[in-house]
């Protein structure tokens, strides 16, 4: 064979091309405001979408209050509840989460987890930052110009989206796609660099088997983003020329407050498969990077390697595949051809199977482990409980028979919340205590940290499992005030008043998660390079915080998968991947 | 890690044929395309997320096309020119694939003079490309004069479904601002190939990266999808 030796103990391939020449900062300026280190953007990614996500938390707040207490608060009227609910879902899904997990975490881990010195094209990078924030300011700014945010719901279905009777027709929806445009504009250079830096830049050894499922997951949800974001892009513009140029791509024709509108001919319909061709995808793009990180939480913090490595990742392959053709099950109510319906929900099934399998492999990867009950770990585990959970309740909705009378209820509200809210932010705040150190230098206090964990556990199942129950009664979503209706008892109200004060009170608990944040950079325990006995390369850095360009002078060489934990026979409970094979004894890994 | 300068080069040639080769590349370390490098890498990877952007563009297109109870104007009498005293259907946008087409040849054969390092005709050849755009470019604009004194609006026209003019502008439009940002390209790259820069490795002012003559098969990929793009707008556009 003309292969390149290639063997599990000794042979590393030569290196396939001479090592990177970097961009070195000259002044303050390129080095942390227009810096083009993946570090600094990445940072820089996490701040504003922790910025802006704690509005979308006070909007949330606002929501809450009117619920619970309805006709109290003379501040919130119907127009704005509608214009809070828009605003908070999309910030939340779009603005936080993607940009969080793909700008954020992928950034800052890519490079370090696959050897490499940067991403590949670090100006465009930096580029993709900067956009990002213009999105993110344009869609603040919403908040200022008259008539305010649009009221049309996150999925901005036409034809209401664009009529008079929507809060927000006159700026709010134009800023609001304008806004989605300079993110996906943004994304996409961030995002061809995360693809191309994993399959072209990995250092000497690191085969794509031997990545940590932190990197699979969001390499595979970039991938997917840079297909599924063509739809929304396109849906964007068409909406924005229906709006500002009075085409009728999305509008049929209508009468509007009174008169026959000017619009005729259009299929809102086509706008629903093109944001749902876009949407569900985005669902697992908020998901395939948490199942990553948590899988390299479990295995850290259990010190076991992860079970079924290879079914991992290729569930996450295929996860990302299936979740092309199951976007109408968002469309069972919508009007579109009935017998659709059946197909969509036999792929729906379908893709339970490989994450189910995630679900299972992860507990057995827990399965008489030596688990440790840090901060990641607990958010870890209370990720995998809310994601059955909101997974459970997916394969209701998932049929039509079954969706159609919960379609429209808080029955979705509880199920969305689990599923892609709690679940994914259990995650994200986990891989904060996990990474923090690396990031400053410094631990996180740690019983802070488990306080902000049972509160933010326990409060997310208060506010949302009670939920389930308001929806199967028949509680609609989406409602200003439920008002005097039949079907729904008193016990509902009270309900509702509950779920509001758990709300506040959690949202509040997160102070003290703020408040760790900035007390540790100063004052927390000096942590060392690798404070959790990681073996993935991000803890092998020479310094911490790893310094421009992450290696010295020479790249690390990969010899072994990310999960050698506690190999029968070594000397410490975990081998970094980089340590060469020493005696034949050692070689408890695979791939 | 290592910044693959050029294709070809490195031990990644001369690997096993066929699928075998394909999956010892991926299931081998540092780079799953072998000899690709990271720009070219990046420009496929784009374009196949732009592939998605005008698929749904004409997905949606022909999905109005189809919907729509007012009938569809006839787009061989639309676009048909009185030249000469005979009227010719769809002359006009004969005459720009045409072009754009021809640009696509001239493209292949700059890059192949880049690869040889001929300076001189790499940039003369690129500059013949960018301007067989810019033509195309400014029949696709007398083409909108037209349609625009003939009545034909976004939201209006004065022969049927009013989802053609929206189409039409939006699709032919987002297609020209392609072929315009690749002008701009080709004239840019163009520069530096005149100027050298390849040849000493000079650095790029925003990058401080050097850059390397692939980078003028890479603006060729880039021209070569936009004009093949063309050919479906084309094909579903026009002829249909
Ligand atoms: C902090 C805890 C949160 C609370 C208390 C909360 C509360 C709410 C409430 C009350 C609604 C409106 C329900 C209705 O009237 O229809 C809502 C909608 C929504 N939320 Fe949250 N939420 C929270 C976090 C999140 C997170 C983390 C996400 C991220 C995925 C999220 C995504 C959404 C979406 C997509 C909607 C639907 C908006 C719409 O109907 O257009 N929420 N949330
Ligand atoms: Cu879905």
């Amino acid at each position: 064979m003309v292969d390149v030796p290639y063997d599990r103990i000794a042979g590393i391939p030569p290196a396939e091309a001479p090592d990177v020449e970097l961009y070195h900062p000259k002044s303050w300026l390129t080095r942390y405001v227009f810096s083009q280190d993946a570090k600094v953007i990445a940072i820089q990614y996490s701040l504003t979408a922790s910025a802006i996500g704690l509005v979308a938390l006070v909007l949330s707040w606002l929501m809450r209050l009117q619920l619970g207490f309805p006709g109290t608060f003379s501040f919130i009227d119907a127009n704005q509840y509608l214009q809070f609910i828009t605003m908070h879902g999309m910030i939340m899904v779009i603005y936080l989460l993607t940009a969080l997990f793909l700008g954020g975490f992928g950034n800052y881990l890519i490079p370090l987890m696959v050897g490499a010195r940067d991403m590949v094209f670090p100006y465009v990078n930096m580029l993709s930052y900067w956009i990002y924030l213009l999105a993110v300011l344009v869609l603040a700014s919403t908040f200022f110009v008259p008539g305010g945010p649009t009221g049309a719901g996150w999925t901005l279905y036409p034809p209401q989206a664009i009529l008079s009777g929507t809060p927000g027709q006159d700026w709010g929806i134009v800023l609001m796609l304008s806004s989605l445009i300079l993110f996906i504009i943004g994304f996409t250079m961030g995002g061809l660099n995360y693809v191309v830096t994993v399959l072209q830049a990995r250092t000497r050894g690191m085969t794509l088997m031997r990545l940590p499922l932190t990197v699979w997951g969001i390499f595979t949800a970039t991938v997917m983003a840079l297909l599924a974001f063509p739809a929304l892009f396109v849906g964007s513009v068409m909406m924005l020329l229906d709006r500002l140029l009075g085409t009728s791509f999305f509008m049929p024709s209508l009468v509007e407050m009174g008169q026959l509108s000017k619009y005729g001919g259009g299929s809102p319909l086509l706008f629903q498969h093109l944001f749902w061709f876009f949407g569900h995808p985005e669902v697992y793009i908020v998901a395939l990077p948490a199942f990553g990180i948590v899988s390299d939480l479990i295995s850290t913090h259990a010190r076991k390697n992860i079970f079924g490595y290879r079914m991992m990742v290729w569930a996450i392959v295929a996860i990302g595949a299936l979740s092309f053709v199951v976007w109408a099950h968002h469309m069972y109510v919508s009007g579109m051809y009935p017998y659709f319906g059946y197909f969509f929900a036999t792929t729906t099934l379908i893709i339970a199977i490989p994450t189910a399998l995630k679900v299972y492999n992860w507990v057995l990867t827990l399965w008489r482990g030596n688990i440790h009950l840090t901060p990641p770990m607990l958010f870890a585990l209370g990720f995998i409980v809310t994601f059955v959970n909101g997974g459970l309740t997916g394969l209701f909705l998932g049929n039509v028979v079954v969706d159609v009378p919960l379609s429209d209820t808080m029955f979705v509200v509880a199920h969305f919340h689990m599923v892609m809210g709690v679940a994914p932010i259990m995650v994200v705040l986990g891989a904060i205590y996990h990474w923090y150190p690396k990031v400053t230098g410094r631990m996180l206090n740690d019983v802070l940290g488990k306080f902000h964990f049972w509160v933010t556990f326990l409060g997310a199942y208060l506010i949302f499992f009670p939920m389930h129950y308001l929806g199967l009664l028949g509680v609609p979503r989406r409602y200003f005030e439920l008002g005097e209706a039949a079907f729904i008892p008193p016990s509902a109200h009270s309900l509702n008043e509950f779920i509001t004060v758990v709300a506040l009170t959690v949202g509040f608990a997160q102070m003290v998660f703020l408040f760790n944040l900035a007390w540790s950079l100063f004052e927390g325990a000096p942590s060392g390079g690798n404070p959790w006995r990681a073996t993935t390369l991000e803890w092998q850095t020479p310094e911490t915080p790893p310094g421009h360009g992450n290696w010295g002078k020479e790249l690390p060489i990969v010899y072994r998968w990310a999960y050698d934990y506690s190999v029968p026979g070594a000397a410490e409970d975990f081998i970094p991947q980089n340590q060469p094979p020493t005696t034949g004894a050692v070689q408890g890994a695979t791939p | 890690m290592a910044e693959t300068i050029l294709t070809n080069t490195g031990p990644g040639a001369g690997r096993l044929p066929g699928w075998r080769g394909i999956a010892a590349d991926w299931a081998s370390d540092q780079r799953a395309f072998k000899n690709v490098s990271w720009g070219k890498a990046m420009m496929w990877i784009f374009l196949l997320s732009d592939t998605f952007i005008f698929s749904c563009f004409l997905l949606s297109y022909m999905t109005a096309r189809m919907s729509t109870t007012v009938p569809w104007p006839n787009p061989s009498e639309v676009f048909a020119l009185n030249l000469g005293g005979k009227h010719i259907p769809l002359i006009l946008i004969a005459i720009m694939t045409f072009v754009l087409i021809s640009s696509s040849g001239t493209m292949a054969m700059a890059v192949n003079f880049g690869y040889r390092r001929d300076r001189v005709r790499t940039a003369i050849l690129m500059l013949v490309t960018a301007a067989f755009g810019a033509t195309f470019v400014s029949m696709q604009a007398f083409e909108w004069t037209k349609l625009i004194m003939e009545g034909v609006r976004p939201w209006s026209n004065p022969w049927g479904a009013a989802q053609f003019g929206s189409s039409f502008f939006m699709i032919t439009g987002f297609h020209g601002t392609h072929v315009t940002i690749g002008v701009i390209f080709l004239i840019a790259i163009a520069r530096k190939v005149w100027r050298g820069d390849f040849d000493v490795g000079r650095r790029g002012f925003f990058t401080s990266r050097r850059g390397y003559y692939e980078i003028v098969e890479i603006t060729g990929l880039y021209w070569h999808f936009v004009d093949l793009v063309w050919v479906f707008i084309f094909a579903f556009f026009y002829l249909w």
